[in-house]
């Protein structure tokens, strides 16, 4: 069964000013879409056509793992901006980020490093482990935690795509206006 | 002694419309800036300081990933810069035609392997004309590594290359990185890349 594209939960405006409409609009109608597209493409006829997403992105290398793992990649990213301000975060979240951080502005400014220094294309990742800590990882291009058994909370897309139309090559503004949009009733939730 | 910024040698609009001023101008004033920046940092007081650019990268497995990254900027926009030239275009002649000829068939056969290693690689790096030993060779690198790195998977000298960076076309082609290619023949300076092949 083909993987479809998912539509954008809010409006292409609704992360103005730090993601401007042109950005989204370029980055799910288009790199989203080429990657469900390419992903359809290269399971069709194949042992990877019936299974689902993150079955793929594990069993597979290459062009399909590239595009299986964008998807999904992507549709975290989308899926994690809305309007839940910080007094939405959890409990339980809060204290794992003291515990592992020690205060949430020294888990942002951790993050925010991460980003910051990534050298060419990836994500930067807030991770749940097996034992229930927290930790921040970079991966380059396509890579996510799932293939290495860690749990997703948070990610930031720092392929030059997600940011260059708003902030060329000024990548740490966009790391800082990025948390002004995360919804973390949603960040709460996927803890 | 500490490495510059190359200047250009045309002006920021010179390549419309197939490269656009803003992006010639964000391009060589902050990203090339960036790496000789960060590249003079990261040589710093070191005995790094008074090695070429070109034995820093044949060495480059023995030195920090800042200096890999860094080293690798400075030295593939500098080229990049180089080839291209608002007079660019046509096809080569001569001795590199002819050799062109000889290791892809013709000059069509060799540009659609070169556009497609320039389309195929993922995420963020460079497509390259090498030449190694005599012979000439497509091959593609990611983010700044290039052919004259010790760790380079195909090694030889880039006599041609094309930055597929994201940021080499964004702002004028967004996600269309094959027009961008497309429109990269129309600049090439086939005279520099002679030069290059010797
Ligand atoms: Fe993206
Ligand atoms: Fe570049």
């Amino acid at each position: 069964m083909a993987f479809e594209l998912p539509k954008l939960p809010y409006a292409y405006n609704a992360l103005e000013p730090a993601i401007s409409k042109h950005t989204l609009e370029f980055h799910h109608d288009k790199h989203h879409a080429a990657y469900v597209n390419n992903l359809n493409n290269l399971i069709i006829g194949t042992e990877f056509e019936n299974l689902d997403l993150v079955d793929i992105i594990l069993k597979t290398k290459g062009g399909i793992f590239n595009n299986a793992a964008q998807v999904w990649n992507h549709t975290f990213y989308f899926d994690q901006f809305g309007k839940n301000k910080i007094e939405k975060l959890s409990g339980p979240l809060l204290i794992a980020i003291h515990a592992s951080f020690g205060s949430f502005e020294e888990f942002k400014e951790k993050f925010s490093v991460a980003a910051k220094t990534l050298f060419g294309a990836g994500w930067i990742w807030l991770v749940k482990k097996p034992n229930g800590s927290l930790d921040i990882i970079q991966t380059t291009n396509a890579e996510n935690p799932l293939t290495e058994r860690l749990t997703p909370i948070l990610t930031c897309d720092v392929w030059e795509h997600a940011y260059y139309l708003d902030y060329q090559n000024k990548r740490p503004d966009y790391v800082g206006y990025f948390w002004s949009i995360i919804d973390w009733e949603v960040i709460s939730n996927r803890y | 002694m500490a490495f510059e910024l190359p200047k250009l040698a045309y002006d920021y609009n010179a390549l419309e419309p197939y490269i656009d001023a803003q992006t010639m101008e964000i391009h060589h004033s902050k990203h090339h800036a960036g790496y000789t920046n960060n590249l003079n940092n990261a040589i710093k007081d070191s005995e790094l300081e008074n090695k070429s650019i070109e034995d820093l990268l044949g060495n480059i497995s023995n030195y920090s990933v800042a200096v890999r990254n860094n080293g690798g900027g400075f030295y593939n926009h500098k080229l990049f810069w180089d080839i291209m030239s608002p007079k660019g275009g046509g096809e080569p002649s001569g001795d590199l035609l002819n050799a062109i000829d000889k290791n892809f068939g013709s000059f069509v056969d060799f540009k659609n392997l070169f556009n497609k290693a320039a389309a195929t690689r993922f995420g963020s790096g460079w497509a390259w004309l090498v030449k190694q030993e005599g012979k000439l060779l497509i091959t593609s690198t990611p983010n700044q590594d290039n052919p004259l790195m010790d760790l380079a998977e195909v090694k030889g000298t880039p006599i041609l290359g094309l930055d597929v960076w994201e940021h080499a076309y964004y702002l004028k082609y967004q996600n269309k990185r094959p027009d961008y290619i497309e429109a990269f023949w129309n600049v090439i300076d086939w005279d520099q890349v002679a030069k290059r092949f010797g």
